[in-house]
This record gives C-alpha cells, sequence and structure tokens, in this order.
C-alpha cells in the first residue's frame, strides 16, 4: 500500500487541502489503487501548500502546490510511483533547496509525522528528551537548560534557564490559598504579532513536543499543572492540542504518574479571547485567572507570584519546544549553533508579499536580506521590495540600507529594529508607509488594555495627527507633534504595547519620509481604509 | 469541516438551564470565566445580558466584574450575530497582500461595516488580527474555517457557499443595525 501524505495545518487547509485529500481518495477509489492517506503536519514550505508526498524507495517525493483538479493527471502520470514529468512535480521533499538548507532542530520532525499520532512521535526521537530529564535531579535540568544558552522565544529574549531557577528556588506556601504549594508551567501561545505562525506550526505539526518540553519544564521546577494559553484564532491548534493530550494521557505521559516516576504532570488548554495584549505574560495571567487582561506592574516577577499567586514559568511555545532536544541532545548541542549571545536556531517566518512564504528555521547570524532573496525569491507581485517589518506590530520598518544587519537580537537592536518571535513581512513599493505608521497607531488604540493613558488616549490622537499630516493640516507642526506624541508613548507607558509602537511610526518618518509629504489630493499607493 | 454552530437568533428562547449547568459545571476549574464565556459564545454567537447573572452567581463574583470581562475581550459580543462569522484579517501580512481592498469589497459586497449583520441575519463581519496564515495572504476566517489567498472573487464564492439564500449584489440594508 502506498503512503501519501497531505497536510492538515491552517496554511494547507486553508488553499484547500481537505478538498485535495478528498479529491485524491475518490481518485484512487475509481482507479483501484490502494493507497494509505496520511494527513502529516506542513513542512511549512507554505509557499508549495497543498504539498502532496509519496513514499517510494527513493524517499519521499513532493508535489506541489496541488490543486483538487490536478489529481486525475497526477495519478495518471504515476503520483503513486514518484515519477517526474508532471509540471508540479518537486523531486524528493528532502532536497527542495529551501529546505535542504535549512538547520531544523525545532521543526525537524514538522511535516514528517502525523502530528497526533505517539508512535510516529517516538519513531522520529519523541520523549527521548523527557526519559533522560527523569533520570536527573531538578537542577540538573535547570543546569541543562542554561548551558544551551537558550532565550525566550516570544520577544523578550530573557535566559529561559535562569527563569527556571527562579521558580526552582521560589518557596511556593501562600497561605491560605488553594493553591499553595504549587507551581505552574504556562505556555504562552497566544501568538499575536502578524507576520508569526511558529509557534501555531509547532502546535499543529508536532505538538507532543510542546507537550513534551512543558512535562520536562513540570519537573525541572516542581510543578504539576501546566497550561497552554491558546488564542481563539487558532482553532485547527487547539483541535490538535486537544487530540494529542488526549493521547498522551492514555499512555501515561501526561497524568498523576508521568511514565511511572511518580511524578504528576497535567496539560489543560486554554482559549484567549482575541485580545493582543493578552500575549503579555501578566496580563496573560489575569486572563487566565478569568479576569480582565490588563498589564501587572513588576514586581512581583510571575516567576514568584505567577499563575493564581504562585510561581510560574511562562515560556513561549519555541522556547518550550527547544527543551525536548536540549535534554535530548545536550545543553551544549543547542549552544553550538548560533552566533554572540544568541544561541541556538530561530524559525524565522517569511511572509506578506514574498513569493516563497514559510518557515525557515537557521541558525542566529543570518542576514535578512539573504532570507529575504535566496529563501524569499523576492516579491510575490515582482515589483521591488520597499520596506520589511521584523519583529511583529511593534517592530520596525527597515529599509533596504539595514537588509544588511545579521539577525542576532544585538545587531538588531544596534540599529534599533527587534528580532521578537522572528516574523518578517516584506511590502513591495505600493506600500504608503503613512499608512502603516497609521495602523500602528490604530493598532495600539484597540488592542490598548486602557491602564496608561499615553498607550489609551495618545494613540488614538497619534492617528488624528496622521490623518492631518496626510490632509496637510499644519504638517510641520503635525509632524513635531507626532514625534512628541512617540516619546510620550515610549516614556509613559508600562508594557511594551505602548512603549513600542513608537518603532513602526518613527522607523516610517524616518526612513521613508516622502509618504509623509505626500499632495492630499493624489490617491495614496494602496486603498485606504477609510476610518 | 464547516461548522456554523452558531443556533441563536433574535427572539429565540435563550437556554437559561443550559447556562446555568455550564456554569455549574465549569467552576471546578482554576479560572472558570473564559471558558464559561466561551462554551456560551460557541454555542449562542454571543454573550445574552440574561447569562450575567447566573454566571455571577454561580461564580460568587459581582455582576460588575463579569461585565468588566465580557467588555474586555473583542470575542465576547454582547448581541445576536448573523448565522456566519466572516473575519477579515487586517494586520501587515495581509495588508501587504492587498486586505485593505478586500475590506473595502467585503463592506460593500455585503452592505454593512464592521460589527453589523446583514438585514437577512446571514453574516455578521469582524476584523480580526492574524489568523497566522500570514505568508499565504490575505486571510479570512468564515466561522471556523480560514482561507487563504483570497481575491474578492474568492470571497464572493465563498459567501455564496455559505449563504442560506442568495446573494444580492446591492447593499442589503442602508442601516443593517442602529
Ligand atoms: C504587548 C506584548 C505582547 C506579547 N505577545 C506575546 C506573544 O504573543 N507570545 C509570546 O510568547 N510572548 C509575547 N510577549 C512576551 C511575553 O510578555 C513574555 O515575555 C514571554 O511570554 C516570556 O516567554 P519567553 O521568555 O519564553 O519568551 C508579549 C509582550 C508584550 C509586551
Ligand atoms: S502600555 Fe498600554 S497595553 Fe501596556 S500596560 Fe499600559 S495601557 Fe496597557
Ligand atoms: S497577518 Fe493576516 S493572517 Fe497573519
Amino acid at each position: 500500500m502506498t503512503r501519501i501524505y497531505v497536510p492538515r495545518d491552517t496554511t494547507a487547509l486553508s488553499l484547500g487541502a481537505d478538498e485535495v485529500a478528498a479529491k485524491l481518495e475518490q481518485g484512487c477509489a475509481e482507479r483501484n489503487l490502494g493507497v494509505e492517506l496520511v494527513r502529516n503536519g506542513s513542512r511549512g514550505l507554505f509557499w508549495l501548500e497543498p504539498l502532496l508526498e509519496v513514499e517510494t524507495d527513493q524517499g519521499r517525493i513532493a508535489y506541489g502546490p496541488v490543486a483538487p483538479e490536478d489529481i486525475p493527471a497526477l495519478l495518471d502520470e504515476g503520483l503513486l510511483n514518484g515519477r517526474p514529468g508532471h509540471p508540479l512535480y518537486r523531486g524528493p521533499t528532502e532536497e527542495i533547496p529551501y529546505l535542504k538548507k535549512q538547520q531544523r532542530l525545532t521543526f525537524a520532525r514538522a511535516g514528517i509525522t502525523d502530528p497526533v499520532s505517539l508512535d510516529d512521535y517516538i519513531r522520529h526521537g519523541g520523549y527521548v528528551g523527557l526519559r533522560k530529564a527523569l533520570a536527573k535531579i531538578a537542577q540538573e535540568i535547570v543546569d541543562e537548560v542554561k548551558t544551551s544558552g537558550l532565550r525566550g522565544r516570544g520577544g523578550a529574549a530573557f535566559p529561559a534557564g535562569i527563569k527556571w531557577q527562579t521558580v526552582l528556588d521560589a518557596d511556593a506556601r501562600t497561605p491560605n490559598s488553594p493553591y499553595s504549594k504549587r507551581k505552574f508551567i504556562v505556555c504562552n501561545a497566544d501568538e499575536g504579532d502578524s507576520g508569526t505562525f511558529a509557534d501555531r506550526l509547532v502546535m499543529e505539526a508536532d505538538p507532543f513536543m510542546l507537550i513534551e518540553g512543558m512535562t520536562i519544564a513540570g519537573l525541572a521546577v516542581g510543578a504539576d499543572t501546566g497550561f497552554i494559553y491558546l488564542r481563539s484564532e487558532y482553532p485547527v491548534a487547539h483541535q490538535i492540542l486537544n487530540e494529542a493530550i488526549a493521547r498522551a494521557e492514555e499512555v501515561g505521559y501526561l497524568g498523576d504518574n508521568v511514565l511511572n516516576s511518580g511524578k504528576a504532570f497535567h496539560l489543560e488548554v486554554r482559549l484567549g479571547a482575541g485580545a493582543y495584549i493578552c500575549g503579555e505574560e501578566t496580563s496573560l495571567l489575569d486572563s487566565l485567572e478569568g479576569k480582565r487582561g490588563q498589564v501587572r506592574v513588576k514586581p512581583p516577577l510571575p516567576a514568584l507570584k505567577g499563575a493564581f499567586g504562585q510561581p510560574t514559568v511562562v515560556n513561549n511555545v519555541l522556547t518550550l519546544a527547544a527543551v525536548p532536544f536540549i535534554l535530548a541532545e545536550g545543553g551544549q548541542a543547542y549552544a553550538d549553533y548560533g552566533m554572540g549571545r544568541s544561541r541556538g536556531t530561530l524559525p524565522f517566518q517569511l511572509t506578506g508579499n514574498i513569493e516563497r512564504g514559510g518557515v525557515v528555521e537557521l541558525a542566529f547570524g543570518i542576514t535578512l536580506r539573504e532570507l529575504l532573496e535566496d529563501f524569499g525569491g523576492g516579491t510575490a507581485s515582482g515589483r521591488p521590495m520597499r520596506a520589511v517589518q521584523v519583529g511583529g506590530p511593534l517592530g520596525a520598518y527597515m529599509p533596504e540600507s539595514q537588509w544588511d544587519t545579521p539577525l542576532d537580537y544585538e545587531a538588531f537592536s544596534e540599529v534599533g529594529a527587534v528580532v521578537g518571535h522572528g516574523g518578517i513581512v516584506v511590502f513591495d513599493d505600493t506600500v504608503d508607509m503613512l499608512d502603516q505608521a497609521r495602523f500602528a497607531m490604530e493598532f495600539c488604540a484597540i488592542e490598548s488594555c486602557g491602564k496608561c493613558t499615553p498607550c489609551r488616549i495618545g494613540s488614538t490622537r497619534g492617528v488624528e495627527v496622521i490623518d492631518r499630516i496626510r490632509a496637510n493640516e499644519q504638517r510641520d507642526d503635525n509632524l513635531i507633534l507626532l514625534r512628541d506624541l512617540c516619546d510620550t508613548l515610549e516614556d509613559g507607558s508600562l508594557c511594551a504595547m505602548g512603549g513600542m509602537t513608537p518603532n513602526p511610526v518613527r522607523s516610517a518618518l524616518q526612513y521613508f519620509p516622502d509618504d509623509f509629504y505626500r499632495d492630499p489630493t493624489t490617491a495614496s499607493n494602496t486603498t485606504r481604509e477609510e476610518a | 469541516m464547516h461548522i456554523s454552530a452558531q443556533d441563536s437568533s433574535v427572539g429565540t428562547d435563550l437556554p437559561l438551564d443550559w447556562i446555568q449547568a455550564e456554569v455549574a459545571a465549569l467552576k471546578v476549574k482554576p479560572g472558570p470565566l473564559l471558558p464559561i464565556l466561551h462554551s456560551i459564545r460557541d454555542r449562542l454567537g454571543y454573550i445574552p445580558e440574561e447569562a450575567v447573572p447566573i454566571i455571577a452567581e454561580g461564580l460568587q463574583i459581582t455582576r460588575a466584574e463579569v461585565h468588566g470581562v465580557i467588555s474586555f475581550y473583542h470575542d465576547f459580543n454582547t448581541a445576536p450575530i448573523g448565522r456566519h462569522r466572516l473575519q477579515i484579517c487586517r494586520a501587515e501580512a495581509c495588508q501587504a497582500r492587498g486586505c485593505r481592498s478586500l475590506e473595502t469589497h467585503a463592506k460593500a459586497k455585503l452592505g454593512i461595516d464592521y460589527h453589523q449583520t446583514t438585514a437577512d441575519g446571514e453574516f455578521t463581519l469582524e476584523p480580526v488580527y492574524c489568523l497566522g496564515n500570514c505568508a499565504t495572504g490575505p486571510s479570512v476566517r468564515l466561522d471556523n474555517d480560514i482561507h487563504g489567498r483570497v481575491t474578492a472573487k474568492r470571497l464572493d464564492a465563498l459567501l455564496g457557499q455559505a449563504a442560506t439564500v442568495p446573494l444580492t449584489l446591492q447593499p442589503l440594508a442602508e442601516e443593517p443595525e442602529s
């Protein structure tokens, strides 16, 4: 029986993977061909989705992007034997340069396995890390993570091992609390940044890796319960995570007695409710507790007083997903990748107006231009690239003069940019950077938690001021006012929502000033959203 | 999967007993309020005012607290929605692929603005800020299905397939919601 893979991640589904799978089954039935259809995760080569793979003696052969109507011809031209010839034939999957040139540690299994098959996971090296962790004492696990140099992948890049140490050492006794003596692992799966989907792909393509990473974190700090705080915009991830958790519970990888170690670890997915600010860790914790997701003043650190007032590890999906590798191969094996103080790999996400969008996992240090050109292949529209926003909606817009910056936390911060969660959004020359600055302010106004006046009110003022600049009403005065507003936001905000909204605004002003001096009677580059 | 589960429409009797049972079942969880609200939204498509006192009493918190939480989150709309919820991604990566013109098209086609429902009760239009489908935008979510590379034509086709009554090209009403 020939095995055929059709992905089931959000992007493949959004491009018709279910219809492709249905057509394939129908076509095989009509031709009396015996096939086993596996719904794998995605390889993250989204430009090729739906990417159909067939298992042959020469390994897995790829065809893509496949539309349902391609299926009859593909079957007739020898799809099941992996035969070349059809225009969608891509050769052996692993030899596709986009994939071959990557350094996949976190995404090593993505797209290869059936995401909800525990057998598949274990066959491909899964749960080695947990078994090694079970043979260690808590401090040794934390030390391994410290050795790896792993820094938080959610944006702030704080060393994971140091955070874990704080939680391990924390006193969890809280008189009068029903949660006294307990600690928690909270996975931040709010992934709100536009231009990012690496967390989603982990959860949809390799959910057991996240489950394993969280279980190891539980052992490391003495926590018996974990929560995955998942944004509600990810229905597919929600379903796959719940399926995976149920399987792990069935066979004792989760539960009261993890692999008969006598240690408990329980895991539950909690849905967010459409609030960007709930990606900020203290806001997330309030939301998890059932409150308005407002940012808390630190201290106390969540590591000491986090979920339900108890010591809590809050880590991003990618941070926790890196842990099984670190335990399985050793912290040093992970630290061997990277540059400077940015150790290991980061899955970069090529998005927006890009010919070949997808996940590109590489060691830190590659330049933005290499990613955009060698991997991305330029814009999808074929027009010149003009601006690139890295690190989400609070990240700066980078002009071409900065594209040779190596992707490294420190190198980016030197040019006033952020790597953040690794999202890279490409715009071609039709972009109107005044529109983009305006959107940054608008987004801040919509998503502010409301605690700080500059963030709540200043952002709305920012939108008005930009509209006046566009209309050429006292343009020079309003440009000064806009810069002042940015300073006020930066200085008067409790968190990065207000504090970093100036990044996209200032960079648009600084590197794309022409867009702020257009004649208001001529149309802007893009169709404008009327407020 | 093509789920359009909401069994809500104005005038239907609210399943208050069910809400009460749901509160009782979920309140054992740590931090039960969001799971309760999600459960109600999944079934009804919105959070009815009548649910607030039931939740407040069940969780031993004030109605004001429940209101405060509901109003904080974009997901918890307090008015009934149409048979289908259409969300258009407005975030940067989709902007780079033309979502601004897609949203203009959708509003004109449906004759409504964001947070409004077509007069025939078919579609409610909402903005969304990223669906994690940023390499293949512009993206929309129709109920629980996410669609990528959505052109105006493709959107029309999706709406046509989902609609229970044929869509007209004209705006369906001047003031769909007061
Ligand atoms: C406005 C704002 C939004 C954030 N959104 C996210 C997010 O979506 N996902 C995430 O992991 N971290 C996000 N963070 C960072 C978290 O506050 C926190 O640093 C992170 O969860 C810690 O995990 P890490 O150390 O593994 O990165 C956000 C921070 C801010 C200020
Ligand atoms: S900066 Fe904005 S989002 Fe952050 S705490 Fe202040 S009001 Fe809330
Ligand atoms: S920006 Fe639209 S899906 Fe991410």
